[in-house]
């Protein structure tokens, strides 16, 4: 391997640590410093409006899966059980009202109060959520509408009236949300400050289109599950920041190196995935492991696109009229990369099985999530019938190691890429 | 006259039991070329079909009247029932009535579910209505007006009839009327619960939802003239809110279980008949004014946000006005908004010494021993307590 090959390869992720360890020593310092901090969601970001108020952003559904990535989530779990809420309801709900309760201490670190709370309607889970923080800390909650998927039909269209009738909508909520930023931080609202944060996520939406598109390569040179979650996490958290554009940058080279050298992501790969849903993180590993003794590759995955930013193709803010296209891109990100990537996917899913060279998808059910959840299965049932595509539906949890069955699931998985196996030998592949 | 009285209640409780939906099938044997629309829980404006000329139908959920065989197969475990059942009605055919069928958009579960309808029921228009979460805000009304604006056009494109703004007024003036008489129903139970019961009360309003609503009003306004007559005595029984009943419905038997031991003397069942609080005003923008009364005019669940009607602080001024000794406080199997909503209801109630009693409960349940036993000694303890 030559010097800059050498350079290169692990690069992403010994920058994502770094990257990770930074955001916890903000949030650390903040929970003690009492330096404003905003809680918000991946569905749905205000990352370049809130930067403008040099909040520290807390992502309480990051921290709670970090929680069960360490195996810890289940202290937490049990915490807000013992507090009262029922075992049915959403995991990282629960982990993080298990952390509130414990004083925000987390393995990697503290959470921080919060000084505001925002969350969207692309998961009603999110408002339940915020309501909780609010009886808790009795601290300001703003809900950002965003009309989105409604029903078959053609995507959203920025001549529409309707479209703008919705635009008019947002951009009005978001301008009552800077009133509520600068009451909440005493600061001024900067426009120029909020250009360059959006136009930093432009360069970085492009670089992320970009790291998605090189995967169509064979051998696919990263996981969408495995490294997947750490593209999505970056995306988040330093979405508008210079570190998050360089970071896709780095990635992207990295990937192109790979490809070069000729390095997959398995040694041998022989069965290319999709991902329908979300990853299990109390057995992420395991649920990778699973898939890839078979010499299998999730190669892309609904999850890095609803929760990777919502960044639909061709995404690019505006910069000459900031928040008119502030509210046009989150509605945009509201209708196909959140909504139409978790409620009406096939078509999608059907087009990537074709463009990606997929041999099979997996829909991956997890019962803290509805909202990603519900239809997999008929998800699934589409695409077999109406374009003979194999699908494998599994369900376990997010973040709730009660939920994992490695037997059941290690049955189906194998029998799904014996089908898979069997269906390659009969077309002669 | 009493019997007259009984027969109603009956013939309703036959109503809402039949998975065939008998008075729906009637209309459209009385008006041929009929169109209905479908809508899910919680609330729905009503009006904007009716002014077509649509019969309006809440689709909530089969209970246990239908058996899942198809729905379980296009829906992930860990789903309420409510979505599943209403979902294996249309599969197995009951609802081929439907022209249109409009999703609020409550919550996860349903609005996901949405997709499964669009995709097996491609001849049939289905759609989110998306009520505003953000709804203190200055544009909200706006927007929901706009957005009845835009379900309006595919009514009309539906129907091939013009809405306009008299005809929503006169469907607003029916439908007025409705929410007045409903209103004066839940004050008889209140005021008065050994005339009325609970589940008697359940029954003629859930009736409304699946006839035309000229109908309900004449059944109703018959009701309340037979209610006075009744020769029923007030009995020494602790006075409760049921609250969980936004959504998926508890099974009737159920309801007739708890109103054994105590009077369900307020409640959220079914709400969303419910949900607007006052006369809807028929002059100027009939869309705008439906709006505003949603958001200015309305009651509350666990599914709308809301910083001006906090829902733990409703519930308790709920039972300040209906003078309730207590709560039940329940939530059905798998629901997330309604679990989540326990927690801070059972906190308030605390904090306020009001005793309560939390339940879960599925629409498909069929065995209630436990829950009677629940009932029944919480309610003791509370008359032990009261004496």
């Amino acid at each position: 391997m030559t010097a800059q090959a050498q350079e290169l390869v692990g690069a992403t992720r010994k920058e994502s640590r770094r990257l990770l360890d930074g955001w916890w020593q903000a949030m650390t310092a903040a929970a003690g410093d009492g330096r404003p901090t905003a809680y918000v969601f991946v569905m749905g970001s205000f990352n370049e409006l809130l930067r403008v108020f040099d909040f520290v952003l807390n992502f309480p559904e990051i921290t709670a899966l970090q929680t069960a990535v360490r195996g810890q989530s289940g202290v937490y779990l049990q915490a807000a059980e013992d507090y009262g809420f029922s075992p049915d309801i959403c995991g990282y709900v629960k982990v993080d009202v298990g952390l509130q309760l414990k004083g925000g201490e987390h393995p990697h670190g503290r959470v921080p109060r919060p000084a505001l709370v925002l969350a969207t309607n692309m998961c009603n889970t999110y408002v339940k959520w915020a309501e909780f923080w609010e009886h808790h800390y009795g601290c300001p909650v703003f809900v950002l509408d965003l009309p989105a998927w409604r029903g078959a039909g053609a995507a959203p269209d920025p001549a529409d009236p309707a479209f703008q009738r919705d635009r008019r909508y947002v951009e009005g909520q978001l301008r009552e949300l800077i009133a509520l930023c600068e009451r909440v931080t005493g600061r001024r609202f900067d426009i120029d400050r909020l250009r360059e944060s959006m136009a930093e996520t432009n360069r970085m939406a492009a670089l992320y289109h970009e790291v998605l598109a090189l995967n169509r390569h064979r051998p696919a040179p990263f996981n969408a599950a495995r490294e997947g979650i750490t593209y999505q996490g970056i995306a988040n958290l330093y979405r508008g920041a210079p570190e998050g554009t360089r970071f896709f940058a780095l990635a992207r080279d990295e990937l192109r190196e790979r490809i070069r050298l000729g390095l997959g992501t398995v040694p041998d790969e022989r069965f290319r995935l999709l991902l329908a849903g979300t990853a299990c993180y109390t057995h992420f590993k395991r649920f990778v492991e699973l898939f890839e003794a078979w010499g299998g590759v999730f190669v892309l995955s609904t999850y890095m696109i609803f929760a990777g930013g919502g960044f639909v193709p061709g995404f690019g803010y505006d910069l000459t009229r900031p928040l008119e296209s502030l509210a046009e891109q989150m509605l945009q990100a509201a209708w196909w990369g959140f909504t139409g990537a978790m409620f009406y996917p096939q078509e999608w899913l059907a087009d990537a099985v074709r463009d990606w060279d997929v041999d099979g998808i997996c829909l991956h059910g997890v019962k803290s999530c509805r909202t990603t959840s519900t239809g997999l299965p008929d998800v699934r049932e589409w695409l077999r019938t109406q374009r003979d595509t194999p699908g494998l539906f599994i369900q376990s949890d997010l973040v709730d190691a009660r939920l994992w069955s490695d037997a059941q699931i290690k049955n189906r998985v194998d029998a799904f890429f014996e089908a898979l196996a069997a269906r390659k030998a009969g077309a002669g592949r | 006259m009493t019997g007259e009285l009984e027969r109603i209640i009956d013939d309703c409780r036959a109503l809402v039991e039949d998975p065939s939906y008998p008075a729906v099938r009637r209309w459209l044997a009385d008006h041929p070329g009929g169109k209905v629309l479908g809508h899910f829980q919680v609330y729905f404006p009503e009006e904007l079909a009716h002014a077509a000329g649509m019969l309006p139908v809440k689709i909530m959920g089969a209970g246990s009247t239908v058996q899942i065989r198809q729905a379980d197969a296009r829906i992930a475990a860990f789903v309420c029932s409510i979505v599943r059942s209403s979902l294996e009605l249309a599969l197995a055919g009951h609802l081929d009535f439907l022209s249109l069928f409009v999703i609020p958009s409550i919550c996860d579960a349903v609005r996901n579910a949405c997709g499964v309808w669009v995709r097996n029921f491609p001849h049939l228009p289905t759609q989110v209505l998306y009520f505003p979460q953000n709804a203190a805000s200055a544009h909200a009304a706006d927007y929901l007006a706009g957005e009845y604006a835009r379900l309006v056009q595919l009514i009309e494109e539906t129907t091939g009839q013009q809405v306009t703004a008299a005809r929503l007024a006169a469907s607003i003036a029916v439908f007025n009327e409705n929410r007045r008489l409903l209103r004066e129903l839940y004050r008889i139970k209140r005021e008065t619960p050994w005339l009325l019961s609970a589940l008697e009360a359940y029954v003629l309003t859930r009736a409304g939802g699946v006839m035309p609503r000229e109908d309900h009003n004449a059944l109703l306004r018959r009701v309340l003239a037979l209610i006075p007559q009744r020769p029923a005595k007030r009995q020494d029984r602790i006075r409760v809110v049921f609250e969980g009943g936004y959504c998926e419905q508890p099974p009737l038997d159920m309801l007739a279980v708890i109103q054994d031991a105590c009077y369900i003397v307020d409640d959220d069942l079914l709400i969303g008949l419910r949900w607007l609080v006052d006369d809807v005003a028929t002059d100027g923008d009939p869309l705008a004014n439906l709006a505003w009364a949603y958001l200015h005019a309305s009651s509350y669940s666990p599914v709308q946000h809301d910083p001006r009607k906090p829902q733990a602080q409703m519930l308790l001024r709920r039972l300040r006005e209906a003078g309730a000794d207590a709560a039940i406080v329940a939530a059905p199997k798998m629901c997330e908004p309604g679990l989540e909503e326990q927690v801070h209801y059972t906190r308030a109630l605390e904090a306020a010494g009001i005793p309560y009693l939390v339940l879960e409960f599925e629409e498909t349940m069929t065995t209630f021993e436990q829950v009677g036993i629940q009932v029944e000694t919480f309610a003791e303890s509370l008359l032990f307590e009261f004496a």
